[in-house]
């Protein structure tokens, strides 16, 4: 550790310590994203004033559960990493950014984790 | 450390206001106001799994004009952001940098945008017409 220079600390890992991991994610969850939301749009244009079973039906579909679950978890991960980064550049006060990327991440979770588990509960109900 | 009379980056509003610079903070005001939205999502699925009901809630939220009107806003926002999005990860490749390029795309995304919203609005209208 003694005989490391500052520069191979910095070199790949940068002032925040998280290398390009945060870069990498926002990326990946976005190529995701473009055919997932360019699914989804079309799918729920279809259940416009159809009324709860054919949502049921529409959702319970096993092609449309799994990609709705894709689309939960890429959505919340690329929403909560791109919250970080507005709050990051906006919020100066060091507890404040803190206490804000930790509520926004855990609310990403919990809101993810619910949907994810309502598609579920749809899509096993029989 | 010492401060020395380094050269600053000009403030925001000496700069004269571009086409370029609207775009890329609506991506920002898209991005977050899709997070808002993804509330509407996780409140479907969940009134869909409650019951008739509670997805006759939703429906009905839906199908008044303030709701139509945050949907409308949603779609925008969501095809704006999908657009210049796109956009961003063709500069991540490395490519589109060139000024006229650069205009070209701004436009590009404006267009399909506002196109792909019109669309799937007439779509959806269709659907409750016929």
């Amino acid at each position: 550790m003694g005989f490391r220079t500052p520069l191979a600390r910095a070199r790949g890992l940068g002032s925040a310590r998280e290398g390009a991991g945060h870069w990498w994610a926002q990326r990946l969850t976005a190529i995701a994203l473009v055919p997932l939301c360019v699914w989804f749009v079309a799918g729920i244009l279809g259940l416009i004033g159809a009324g709860h079973g054919a949502a049921l039906a529409w959702i319970a579909s096993p092609l449309n559960a799994v990609l709705l679950v894709l689309l939960l978890l890429a959505v919340f991960h690329h929403g909560q990493l791109g919250l970080q980064v507005v709050i990051e550049d906006y919020v100066h006060t060091e507890w404040c950014k803190i206490a804000l990327i930790v509520a926004v991440k855990f609310a990403s979770l919990v809101l993810g984790l619910a949907a994810v588990f309502a598609v579920a509960r749809i899509a096993l109900a029989g | 450390m010492t401060t020395r009379d380094r050269p600053l980056s000009p403030h925001l509003q000496i700069y004269r206001w571009q086409w370029t610079m609207a775009l890329s903070i609506m991506h920002r005001m898209t991005g977050v106001a899709l997070v808002g939205g993804t509330l509407l999502l996780v409140w479907w699925l969940i009134a869909a799994a409650m019951g008739p009901l509670a997805y006759a809630q939703i429906e009905a939220a839906m199908a008044h004009w303030l709701g139509r009107l945050v949907l409308f806003g949603w779609t925008f926002a969501l095809f704006y952001h999908l657009a210049n999005g796109i956009r961003h990860l063709f500069w991540d490749a490395g490519w589109g940098y060139e000024l006229r390029t650069g205009y070209a795309t701004a436009w590009l995304v404006a267009v399909v945008s506002v196109g792909l919203t019109l669309l799937a609005w007439a779509i959806g209208y269709g659907i409750i017409g016929g």
